[in-house]
């Protein structure tokens, strides 16, 4: 198919109103740089005036997402997951090597267009990596035969799709399930259930259910999901929306993945729950591009849920009972995990904050009220409509009932999914997954908290250390300053890009804490990272930008002494790096011995 | 006036009607919060974050906090003044401003507010980015060097022009204005000198050509009174044109 035809049958689904039309114009955009491998620029222009919108603004949107691109990628498009954890396991090491192989430079592709090698933020493959991206299909368990054998492939033109299926291989992990995943409860809470509770009680029964259960946000705020729903319901309105979020992107987190590969059914079961108790009539599942192999699965469950009349027109036979649900792919942007982002993205805009007020419940998708729920929230709503509320707050605290799904990985023997009771202290956990020699452990991922081994009587709960699952630990051969590193490239990356202190601060932040790194920093560069870090958690426009500079400011916290040894024992030393000015000649004339370097550092 | 609709600034009872913004009864007020982003004739933005307050013990940007009672607004305290530099600081550096050279120097609100913040020096390192400007167009030319993605010029041409002349791009420190124009310059867009958007850059992006340094330093709008007293430049635009030369 020529490009012009590709695009026109993505868009031919006419029927559409316009509004809905601009609201798929990133799914659309998804799907030809699917097929295509970039969006050309007739494409760009054929959708700006099928959509009545500028090609400026279609620019805006493909230019803000890290997997849209108007230059042609190539036949092979490879990212390289750059997680902390996928660095830990080698993976810069395995992309050196594939980019020597392949005779390529990361980020640039290849002459002949065969190939782009290039990194991207994790890609949630953290407990069996060290993993990377192959036109959107997972490769796990990176090593270097495995790397030789991809370089073959791709030299031999092999299609990814027919790649050994062995590399595509993505294991549940689950090493510890309790009151949500145990089999007890799949046996008491076949499908449906949870909606044939629904018809035999009414939805205002299970609403107070849900509220009484106290059952919380599990993407990491830990909102009342009842006080939510009913939000939602109150506001008048002629349609709601229940939006599912599974932009699972903050680093080391991946039991959203687990969920959607083994339990979609309860996750969908949850959305129509809440759909059939606010009066929603469509949702949406707002799917991270990093999960899209996981789209053909998802797609046959929705299916099967309505041939089962799960889903669809009279759920149940219940007249008036309907309900559907859509799959959005996100394109590579972690901001989208913010819910007002992601409404944003799922009207097919730029992931930009919304100011709050007003909130998602009232004023929502298409400004309408819209319930945004994280995997694991829907899943337990649908098990408490059926066991009910005592049931749930048999697990937990009094103030944080339930459990929590934990993503566990980095240095320890059994990395995978755990599911705990909220409560259960850092130390019961670090035993549990066989981590020793412990250093460090960071909770809730670039944006949590770093906390030292020192520290691990603390536990998991909403009114101790939060987190959305993700639980990486780090023992003392890790140097915690690349760790630090790491995540603070990794928020100047991901920033949206609206507010200058996350914008402008995030940027500063990340080039004085490579000085920091390379030996560079001084006293007075300590305290400018302070005032940075300050500013940038108290006057951000959202959670992003003022969770961007806890991991440096956690290291000056818990290892002074660290930091101490790191600091150049003068007062001033230049922002720029002398050595480093001189990495271009050194490409060129492909040096890299003692006499090419001003200094050689420690 | 009732205790029941007015919140404190700095001490002074301010009065507010219903969906008033901290900015918005301020402004009414005659009291001065400095801003970038915010124009009373667009959408609050929130972006700049210059209106940075505290707002019973938490950071707000008074464009965007919805004004109460019971909101106690700190507007001036030492704290709130020195972030407020960093942030004005943190702009300074992120593009190219040269402001003895810059032909809007004296009527530039970025400038202006500096000033008023007590900004001495720029403090940060550069990013010294590579922008290029844009003179395509007859009557208006863009130095894409100055702009601190206000977004005011966007606004202007959604809302006012109805034209959708400008819109952003990219993402992070990466983002930067763009023009909705076949070549991407502004003079094979529709936008024209008299557009609203050619009349609320508070820095020296938008420049209208022809008449480069015709007022001299000393008269210029901020030369006499701060920022406080003389308020936006967009709110200025008219005398400018009144004074402008026959074209």
């Amino acid at each position: 198919m020529s490009p012009d035809e590709v695009v026109r049958t993505i868009i031919a689904p006419v029927g559409a109103t316009h509004q809905a039309q601009r609201a798929n114009l990133l799914q659309y955009l998804c799907q030809i740089q699917h097929q295509l491998n970039c969006i050309p620029a007739a494409a760009i222009n054929q959708l700006a005036g099928a959509l009545h919108i500028s090609a400026a603004e279609v620019r805006g949107v493909i230019e803000f997402y890290a997997f849209l691109h108007e230059q042609p990628r190539g036949q092979y498009d490879i990212l390289f997951s750059d997680n902390i954890t996928d660095q830990m396991l080698g993976s810069r090491k395995l992309l050196a090597q594939l980019c020597k192989r392949l005779d390529t430079e990361p980020g640039i592709p290849r002459e002949d267009l065969r190939v782009t090698i290039d990194t991207t933020s994790c890609t949630g493959i953290c407990e069996q990596g060290p993993a990377l991206l192959v036109n959107g299909l997972v490769v796990s368990r990176l090593d270097n035969s495995r790397i030789e054998q991809i370089a073959d492939l791709i030299e031999s033109e092999v299609d990814a799709t027919e790649w050994p299926q062995a590399f595509f291989l993505v294991e549940d992990n689950i090493h510890r399930r309790d009151q949500l995943l145990s089999k007890q409860t799949a046996d008491l809470t076949p499908d449906g259930s949870a909606l044939r509770a629904l018809l035999q009680h009414d939805a205002t029964t299970l609403l107070e259910t849900i509220e009484a259960s106290g059952l919380q946000g599990r993407g990491g705020a830990g909102f009342s999901a009842g006080k939510k729903w009913r939000r939602s319901k109150q506001t008048e309105a002629d349609c709601r929306y229940v939006v599912c979020n599974a932009d699972e992107g903050e680093p080391g987190t991946f039991k959203d993945r687990v969920l959607l590969n083994s339990y979609a059914d309860s996750m969908f079961e949850g959305m129509t729950l809440c759909a059939g108790i606010i009066h929603a009539q469509h949702g949406y599942l707002y799917l991270r591009g990093e999960y899209r192999y996981l789209l053909e699965s998802l797609q046959q469950v929705l299916q099967r849920r309505r041939d089962n009349k799960l889903l669809g027109r009279n759920i149940l036979g219940k007249q008036g009972f309907d309900f559907d649900i859509d799959i959005h792919l996100g394109a590579g942007a972690y901001i989208c995990g913010e819910e007002s982002s992601l409404i944003e993205s799922l009207e097919g805009k730029r992931g930009i904050p919304r100011k709050r007020p007003p909130f998602p419940a009232t004023d929502g998708y298409l400004h309408k009220p819209t319930v945004i729920n994280n995997v694991e929230t829907f899943m337990a709503a649908a098990k408490i409509a059926v066991l009910g509320a005592d049931w749930f707050r048999s697990s937990g605290t009094a103030d944080s009932p339930g459990t929590k799904l934990l993503s566990i990985s980095g240095d320890c023997k059994r990395p995978g999914t755990y599911e705990y009771p909220f409560g259960v202290t850092i130390r019961q956990i670090l035993d549990d997954c066989g981590a020793e020699n412990t250093q460090a452990v960071q909770i809730a991922g670039a944006a949590g908290t770093t906390l030292p081994i020192t520290e691990t009587d603390h536990c998991i709960a909403f009114e101790d250390i939060a987190t959305a699952g993700s639980f990486m630990v780090f023992n003392n051969d890790r140097d915690l300053f690349q760790i630090v590193q790491n995540f603070t490239h990794f928020f100047a990356h991901e920033s949206c890009g609206l507010c200058t202190p996350c914008r402008v601060g995030g940027e500063l932040l990340k080039d004085l804490v490579d000085k920091l790194v390379n030996g560079h920093a001084t006293r007075h560069d300590i305290g400018e990272i302070e005032t940075i870090g300050a500013l940038m958690q108290t006057a951000s426009h959202c959670g992003l930008g003022s969770t961007a500079p806890n991991p440096i400011l956690d290291l000056l916290k818990h290892f002074p002494q660290l930091v101490e040894k790191k600091l150049a024992h003068s007062n001033y030393e230049p922002a720029f790096d002398l050595d480093a000015a001189l990495q271009e000649s050194r490409d060129i004339t492909g040096r890299d011995d003692a006499g090419a370097h001003i200094e050689s550092l420690p | 006036m009732s205790d029941k609709n007015t919140f404190l600034l700095d001490g002074v009872a301010i009065a507010f009607n219903a969906g008033d913004t901290v900015m918005d009864a301020a402004l009414r007020a005659g009291a001065y919060i400095p801003h970038l982003c915010h124009n009373p004739e667009f959408t609050p933005h929130g972006s700049c974050r210059v209106c940075i307050v505290d707002v019973n013990g938490r950071r707000r940007s008074a464009c965007t906090q919805p004004a109460a009672t019971g909101l106690n607004v700190d507007n001036s305290s030492d704290d709130i003044v020195a972030e407020r530099r960093s942030l004005l600081q943190m702009l300074f550096v992120e593009g190219n401003h040269v402001c003895p050279g810059c032909e809007k120097s004296g009527a530039c609100q970025l400038q202006a507010v500096a000033y008023h913040a007590g900004m001495l020096s720029p403090r940060f390192t550069h990013f010294f980015p590579q922008r290029a400007v844009d003179a395509s167009h007859p009557d208006t030319a863009i130095d894409f060097n100055r702009c601190i993605l206000c977004e005011l010029c966007v606004r202007a041409s959604n809302e006012i022009d109805n034209k959708q002349v400008f819109t952003i791009s990219g993402r992070g420190i990466g983002s930067h204005l763009v023009i909705n124009s076949p070549s991407g310059k502004l003079g094979d867009s529709n936008f024209a000198a008299t557009d609203k958007a050619a009349h609320v850059c508070p820095v020296g992006a938008i420049l209208p050509k022809h008449r480069g340094y015709d007022q001299p330093i000393g008269e210029r709008l901020y030369d006499k009174q701060p920022v406080s007293i003389v308020g936006d430049v967009a709110a200025h635009e008219n005398d400018a044109q009144g004074d402008d030369h026959d074209r």
